[in-house]
């Protein structure tokens, strides 16, 4: 199954929590999933040729991220949304809540000087989504069962078959 | 190579996204910009106006891996302002569940992002499942040391990342010390695993030399990463209440983070398990300055690889300093201390696992924040990186284009860095560069 990892505007601790399940899951994962697109942890990156699954992290701040993320929506069968800045938009959509008036000259500075949107949207505000797995960090049984999900649907493991 | 432009859109394995752009003109460097490319999320505003009991949690969210330092720097920041004495006790624990968030962070970074360079593998995915296989131990190894890590800090304050326990005046739940005491077997175990990571690390030929300060927490007593006052090379003191003062804040146009200069002495400075150890070698716990012996006399050092192996040392460090705090550890129940709101400010300054970490706040008699002001070890380190970018080029330009690409993404990595901190903090003096 081909899976890329993606982090938009969070703090990674999802991708920090997956780290820590390869000290228990590295050496089965590697026979039934291929970390096509995981820059975490790889020098080389590909979207070409797109995804089984796609599992992104974070909130979108920006036209550009926006872009990026309507291009892996394109490239890939599945989308899951990865962790509370995805799933809901908080804490990185905290400025939303900011009153307009009572910026000071810093925020706007960088506010105006580069592309954030107007608003920090969660993923499901931009592209359609396929599941979630929320927390914060995400829930690890809860990854557990929907990267099992998958690998049964795209006929890798059994039903039956325990990770 | 010939004279053109080498861009870096996306440095990969470290945390968070920046960029490298490079102009080479005339066989000259003219200019070189590392680029944090993170989008801010303006915690530090948003923490305005809420209640401080509500606040240290809320800005462990600046950080996914070293969230336990955000949290930390936090809590002792609102403690001072609100004059708030922790107990003997919730200082052992700090420090022991500390230890962890040390261990697993630099595991993470030594062996699943830098061994790979080592290897000369593209990444850990493509060591092969064969104990015979070069780094296949080490991986194993990794593993065993980033799993007692998360042990360590989730069974005092309940999770490794975005950790519920600790808070204003101590910790909401007191640990189970049986089960802290049946880790000492396994801290034992672990340590042979960590030798091994530091010969490793050690004997790893990489250099890069340059002449910058180092700044690093020191307490004259032991080798701390809580407590102290700020030290750089040249034997300056400062108190970490002031830490603030000596650092001008520079704004970097094309970054979304601020760099910092130190403002009374060299041109830059590096902070990090490189300055600490620098700074702190004969601080070491005795098992660990015994078993790294030879290591430790790389130290001073100003080869910024070296960075690579003070973190090995550094997991030694926290095994040990932890095997010793269990095994003298004794628990009463207790509560945190909390008072009534007061009026007044605080200061925070810790060594996160990338270097110093500054929070502080100011507190009105509602018990809201009023203002609030964080500094990262990353931002500090900012300008360090693209000076040693700017001689690893300018040596090195008859070099073929992959090659200077493959050693500027590991000379950035070897610092550790960490994007998701460096674009979270608001500074207060604003300068235009």
């Amino acid at each position: 199954m081909v899976v890329g990892w993606f982090s938009f505007t969070c703090c990674e601790d999802s991708t920090i929590l997956l780290t820590e399940m390869l000290n228990d899951h590295l050496v089965e994962w590697k026979k039934v999933v291929d970390f096509k697109y995981l820059k975490a942890l790889k020098a080389k990156n590909s979207m070409d040729g797109g995804f089984d699954v796609a599992f992104i992290e974070g909130a979108v701040s920006s036209p550009k991220q926006e872009a990026e993320v309507k291009k892996i929506r394109e490239s890939s069968k599945y989308v899951v949304a990865i962790g509370a800045c995805a799933n809901t938009g908080m804490p990185s959509s905290s400025r939303n809540e900011f009153i307009d008036e009572e910026l000071n000259d810093k925020i706007r500075w960088y506010l105006s000087n580069f592309d954030y949107s107007a608003k920090v949207r969660k993923l499901e505000d931009v592209i359609k989504i396929d599941d979630r797995v929320p927390g914060c960090p995400m829930n690890p049984k809860l990854f557990l069962e929907v990267l099992n999900k998958y690998l049964v649907i795209f006929n890798i493991i059994n039903k039956t078959n325990d990770q | 190579m010939h004279d053109g432009n080498i861009t870096i859109d996306s440095i990969t394995k470290i945390e968070g996204t920046a960029g490298l752009d490079v102009t080479i003109q005339n066989g000259q460097v003219t200019d070189l910009k590392f680029i944090i490319k993170d989008y801010r999320r303006f915690y530090t505003e948003a923490v305005k106006g809420k209640p401080i009991i509500a606040v240290p949690s809320f800005l462990s969210r600046i950080c996914g891996t070293c969230s336990l330092a955000h949290l930390f720097a936090s809590l002792e920041a609102i403690e001072k302002s609100q004059g708030i004495e922790l107990s003997q006790q919730s200082r052992l624990l700090r420090r022991l569940t500390y230890n962890g968030l040390i261990i697993r962070d630099h595991a993470l970074h030594l062996y699943f992002f830098t061994m790979p360079d080592i290897l000369g593998l593209e990444s850990i995915f493509d060591i092969p499942d064969d104990p015979a296989a070069a780094g296949h131990r080490l991986l194993h190894d990794s593993f065993e040391i980033k799993k007692l890590g998360t042990t360590l800090s989730t069974l005092i304050s309940g999770a490794a990342i975005h950790a519920p326990l600790p808070t204003i005046g101590g910790f909401l739940k007191i640990p189970d010390v049986e089960k802290l005491k049946d880790l000492l077997p396994v801290l034992e175990k672990t340590r042979e695993a960590a030798i091994r990571g530091i010969q490793v690390f050690g004997d790893w030929p990489e250099s890069l030399i340059r002449n910058s300060d180092y700044l690093a927490l020191r307490n004259d007593r032991d080798f701390n990463f809580l407590d102290g006052y700020v030290l750089n090379s040249d034997g300056k003191k400062v108190p970490e209440e002031k830490f603030h003062d000596f650092l001008k804040s520079v704004v970097i146009p094309y970054s979304q983070a601020e760099g910092y200069e130190f403002s009374d002495s060299h041109e830059d400075y590096l902070v990090g398990a490189l300055a600490r150890v620098n700074l702190n070698k004969e601080l070491l716990n005795k098992r660990t300055a015994s078993d790294a012996k030879k290591y430790l006399d790389f130290f001073p050092s100003n080869n910024v690889y070296h960075n690579n192996l003070a973190q090995a040392i550094e997991i030694l460090q926290c095994l040990d300093d932890s095997i010793e705090i269990i095994n003298s550890l004794a628990i009463t129940a207790e509560k945190p201390r909390q008072t009534l709101p007061r009026a007044g400010s605080g200061v925070g300054v810790i060594e996160a696992p990338r270097g110093i970490l500054y929070h502080y706040v100011k507190v009105n008699d509602k018990g809201m924040v009023e203002d609030y002001d964080v500094i990262v070890p990353t931002a500090q380190n900012q300008i360090n990186i693209e000076n040693d970018l700017k001689k690893y080029f300018s040596a090195n330009l008859d070099k073929d284009e992959e090659t200077l690409r493959l050693n500027s993404e590991k000379i950035i990595r070897a610092y550790d860095p960490c994007m998701s901190c460096a674009t979270n903090f608001l500074k207060i003096n604003f300068i235009r560069r």
